[in-house]
C-alpha cells in the first residue's frame, strides 16, 4: 500500500503535436480510491498507463510511495491492473490466471493455491478454478480479472474501464462489489472510467481531465457543488448542468425578466461584458410571468415521482437547450412557454472567457489555485 | 506425398473478417462445391490421383521375379504377394551396403534438428519482432522477408564454401560430410519463411493479454515461455510439419553437403542411387519409397491434432 504522485507527467506520442497528457499533477493518498473520468480522448486511460509503465513518460516523474517509477518496467512496479477487455491468459485456467503473477514471483506452490482459494472464495468464483476463461460468463471473467489483481496483494490497483464490457444491471452491482471490496483490501486504487455516475458513485475522489489537462479533483459532492469550470460543471451531473451566458447588469446578472443578484466583487472578477451562469435542473423553479427566463417546452419526461422537461430558450441571437427538473405531479405540456428562475444560491458563476469559476480563484493566476484545490482527503472520510 | 498442409497465417478472426462481405458469394461456392455433380468429379479425381501410388504399393509387395516380368495391374492373375522387399530394404539386405535402415536413422537425424532449430529461432525472432520495440524493426524485418526472393539454388554453392573456409586456426567448425553442415543450411533456407509466417501469428495475439502478463511482473523470457508459446501452438506445428516434409523429402540439399556417404546421407538420396546405379533392382525402390513415406504420414496425423481452432477464444470480452 502506498500513495501515487503525478508529478508534472506529460506524455507525448510520436508524431504528435499536442500530449496526450499535460503536466498532470496528481496526489493519491494511501489506500484511496481515485477515480481518472473525462470525455474519450481526454488522457484519462493514457495517464492510468504511464503509471503502469506500459506507457513512457515523455517528461515529469511519476512516484509510487517515495520511489521514483518513472523509468521502472512494469514488471518491477508491484502494481496490478484490470484491463477493459479483462485480458484473461486463454491457455490457463481460472486459478492458473489468478495466481500467474505470484508464479513468477516465486512464490511456492502450496501459498499460491491458499491465496488463489482465498481470493476465488471473495470473489464467488470457487467452483470454476479449473475452468478455462473460454468457459465463464462475462461477469465471471470479469470477477477473474478482478481476482487476479487481488492475489497479488499489490501497492495499487489500476482499473481500466473494467466495467463497460458489462451489462447495465451487472454493471451497477459490481460497481458496488468494487468500491466496497477495494475498501475493505485497503489498497490504493486509480480508477479510469467514462461515466460520471461511476465515477460519482465510486470514488473517494474524482480527478476530471479533459484534453490532457486535469480540470479537477474534488470528492464528489465538492465537484458536484463547486465545479471549477465550465467543463466540469457541464460534464458532472445527469442531465448536465444548464449553462447560459448572461449579461452583466448593475448589481447582478440579468436572467430573462430579472435580475439575479450577485455580489460587485464577484462580477468585478469577470472579463467582458457577460458572464456564464450555470443551474442544475433541481435549482429551477417556476416563475411568475415575466419574472423569469422565457422556456419553449420541447418535450416531457414523466418519471412518476419527478418530470423533466426539456426546452430551450433564445435570446442575444444564441439558442439555449435547458433541462429543469419539475414535480412529476404537475408538469408543464410540451408546446407551451414557461418561465424559471434559479433558486436562490443555487447558481454557479464562471467567467466567460476563461471559463474558471468565479469568487473562487484570484484572477490571472488560476493554475495556482487549481492545485490548492489539489490536496488528498484520508480514505474513508467522503461525502457519502 | 502432395499434401501441402495448409498454413493458418492469422487466428479465424481475420478469416472471418475477409469473408464476412461475401457471405452470399461464398454460399453459392460452397453449395455447387457439395452438388453431387462435383463430388462424383472430386471421387474420380482422386482415384486418378491415387492409382501410382497404389500401383507402387502393389508393386512392392509382389516378388522379385513378378514385378521384371510383367506390369502391377497383372496381379489379379496371379495373387501372390510377399514381404521380402521390405526386409530386403530395411535390414542388411546381400553384401553391399545398400539396406536402408541406416539411410533411414541418417533422415531422422538429419530431419528433426533441422526442424527444432528454425523453429526455436524462428519463434523468438518472430516474438521479438512482433512484441519488442527496438530501433530499426520494421525495416530489419522487411529485410529478413525479402530474404525469401533469393533462391535456394543460388545460395548453396556460396554456402558450401564458406562452411569449408570456416576455420578457427586450423580447426574447420562445420566439417564437410558431417551432420552440423546439413541442419545448419536447412535452417538457413527455412528461417526467412518461419519468422513470417510466426511473425504474423504472434502478433495477432491481442496486445492487452502481453501487457497484462508485463503487469503481472514478467519479462520477456516469460512472456514468450509461458504466454506467446502456447498461444502459438497451431502455427508452431503448421510449420513444424511444413519443414519436416520439406527436409524429409528433399534431395539437393543433402546431394551438395552430405557428402554422399552411407554415414550421413539421408533416405532420398539413397533412393535416387538405387534407381541410378542399379536400375534392375528397382522392386527395392518400390518398398524403399513406402518406407520413406511412413514417417512423414506419421509426422502429419500426430500434428494434426494441434490445429485447434479458438485457442484464443475466452481471453478478451468482445
Amino acid at each position: 500500500m502506498a500513495t501515487v504522485t503525478f508529478d508534472h507527467a506529460s506524455r507525448l506520442y510520436p508524431g504528435t503535436e499536442k500530449p496526450a497528457v499535460d503536466g498532470l499533477n496528481l496526489e493519491i493518498a494511501d489506500g484511496e480510491f481515485l477515480v481518472l473520468v473525462g470525455p474519450s480522448g481526454c488522457g484519462k486511460s493514457t495517464s492510468l498507463r504511464m503509471l503502469a509503465g506500459l506507457e513512457d513518460v515523455n517528461a515529469g516523474r511519476i512516484l509510487i510511495g517515495d520511489r521514483d517509477v518513472t523509468d521502472v518496467p512494469p514488471k518491477d512496479r508491484d502494481i496490478a491492473m484490470v484491463f477493459q477487455n479483462y485480458a484473461l491468459y486463454p491457455h490457463m485456467s481460472v486459478a492458473d490466471n489468478m495466481g500467474f503473477a505470484l508464479k513468477i514471483a516465486g512464490v511456492s506452490k502450496e501459498e499460491r493455491a491458499e491465496r488463489v482459494r482465498e481470493a476465488a472464495k471473495l470473489l464467488d468464483l470457487e467452483e470454476y478454478l479449473d475452468r478455462k476463461p473460454k468457459a465463464l460468463s462475462g461477469g465471471q471473467r470479469q470477477r477473474v480479472a478482478m481476482g487476479r489483481a487481488i492475489v497479488r496483494n499489490p501497492q495499487v490497483f489500476l482499473m481500466d474501464e473494467p466495467l463497460s464490457n458489462l451489462d447495465a444491471k451487472l454493471r451497477v452491482q459490481t460497481r458496488t462489489q468494487i468500491a466496497s471490496l477495494t475498501r475493505r483490501l485497503g489498497v490504493t486504487t486509480v480508477y479510469v472510467t467514462h461515466d460520471q455516475v461511476e465515477a460519482m458513485t465510486m470514488g473517494d475522489r474524482v480527478a476530471v481531465l479533459k484534453d490532457g489537462v486535469l480540470q479537477q479533483v474534488d470528492t464528489p459532492r465538492a465537484l458536484y457543488d463547486r465545479p471549477a469550470n465550465v467543463f466540469v460543471a457541464g460534464f458532472i451531473g445527469s442531465p448536465a448542468m444548464n449553462l447560459l451566458e448572461l449579461p452583466v447588469t448593475d448589481g447582478g446578472v440579468q436572467f430573462g425578466g430579472m435580475t439575479y443578484p450577485v455580489p460587485r466583487d464577484l462580477l468585478g472578477e469577470a472579463h467582458g461584458s457577460t458572464v456564464t451562469l450555470g443551474v442544475r435542473p433541481e435549482d429551477l423553479e417556476r416563475a411568475e410571468d415575466n419574472h423569469g427566463l422565457a422556456v419553449f417546452v420541447d418535450v416531457v419526461e414523466e418519471l412518476g415521482a419527478d418530470a423533466y422537461v426539456y426546452g430551450h430558450t433564445e435570446f442575444d441571437g444564441k439558442r439555449y437547450e435547458i433541462t429543469g427538473r419539475v414535480d412529476g405531479r404537475t408538469p408543464p405540456v410540451a408546446g407551451s412557454t414557461v418561465y424559471v428562475r434559479p433558486k436562490e444560491g443555487h447558481v454557479h458563476l464562471f467567467d466567460t472567457q476563461t471559463g474558471l469559476r468565479l469568487g473562487e480563484h484570484a484572477p490571472g493566476t488560476p493554475e495556482a489555485s487549481v492545485e490548492d484545490l489539489n490536496v488528498p482527503v484520508e480514505a474513508g472520510k467522503t461525502a457519502d | 506425398m502432395s499434401t501441402t498442409p495448409a498454413i493458418p497465417a492469422a487466428p479465424e478472426a481475420v478469416l472471418a473478417k475477409a469473408a464476412e462481405p461475401q457471405i452470399p458469394i461464398a454460399r453459392r461456392v460452397k453449395q455447387r462445391l457439395t452438388s453431387r455433380g462435383a463430388t462424383a468429379a472430386a471421387i474420380i479425381i482422386a482415384v486418378i490421383w491415387t492409382v501410382p501410388t497404389f500401383g507402387l504399393f502393389i508393386s512392392s509387395l509382389r516378388p522379385e521375379d513378378n514385378i521384371q516380368a510383367n506390369g502391377w495391374w497383372n496381379v489379379l492373375g496371379d495373387l501372390e504377394f510377399t514381404t521380402k522387399n521390405y526386409t530386403d530394404v530395411l535390414a542388411s539386405a546381400g553384401g553391399s551396403a545398400s539396406n536402408l535402415g541406416q539411410y533411414f536413422i541418417n533422415s531422422l537425424a538429419i530431419v528433426i534438428p533441422a526442424t527444432i532449430i528454425p523453429l526455436v529461432i524462428a519463434s523468438m525472432a518472430a516474438y521479438i519482432f512482433a512484441w519488442g520495440r527496438f530501433r530499426g524493426k520494421d525495416t530489419l524485418f522487411i529485410f529478413i522477408f525479402a530474404l525469401q526472393i533469393v533462391p535456394l539454388q543460388m545460395a548453396l554453392i556460396p554456402l558450401l564454401s564458406l562452411f569449408i573456409n570456416l576455420k578457427i586456426g586450423e580447426f574447420q567448425l562445420l566439417p564437410s560430410g558431417t551432420y552440423a553442415q546439413l541442419w545448419i543450411a536447412h535452417s538457413i533456407f527455412a528461417l526467412p519463411l518461419a519468422i513470417f509466417l510466426l511473425h504474423n501469428f504472434i502478433s495477432e495475439i491481442p496486445g492487452e493479454v502481453i501487457e497484462a502478463a508485463r503487469v503481472d511482473g514478467a519479462g520477456h523470457a516469460t512472456i514468450f515461455w509461458r504466454i506467446v508459446l502456447p498461444l502459438s501452438v497451431p502455427a508452431i506445428a503448421a510449420f513444424g510439419i511444413f519443414q519436416f516434409l520439406w527436409v524429409w523429402n528433399d534431395l539437393l540439399v543433402a546431394l551438395v553437403f552430405s557428402g554422399g556417404t552411407a554415414d550421413v546421407a539421408p533416405i532420398t538420396q539413397r533412393l535416387a542411387e538405387l534407381t541410378g546405379t542399379r536400375g534392375d533392382e528397382w522392386h527395392r525402390l518400390t518398398a524403399g519409397a513406402f518406407v520413406s513415406m511412413i514417417v512423414p504420414l506419421a509426422v502429419f496425423f500426430g500434428l494434426q491434432r494441434y490445429f485447434v481452432r479458438g485457442l484464443m477464444a475466452g481471453g478478451l470480452k468482445g
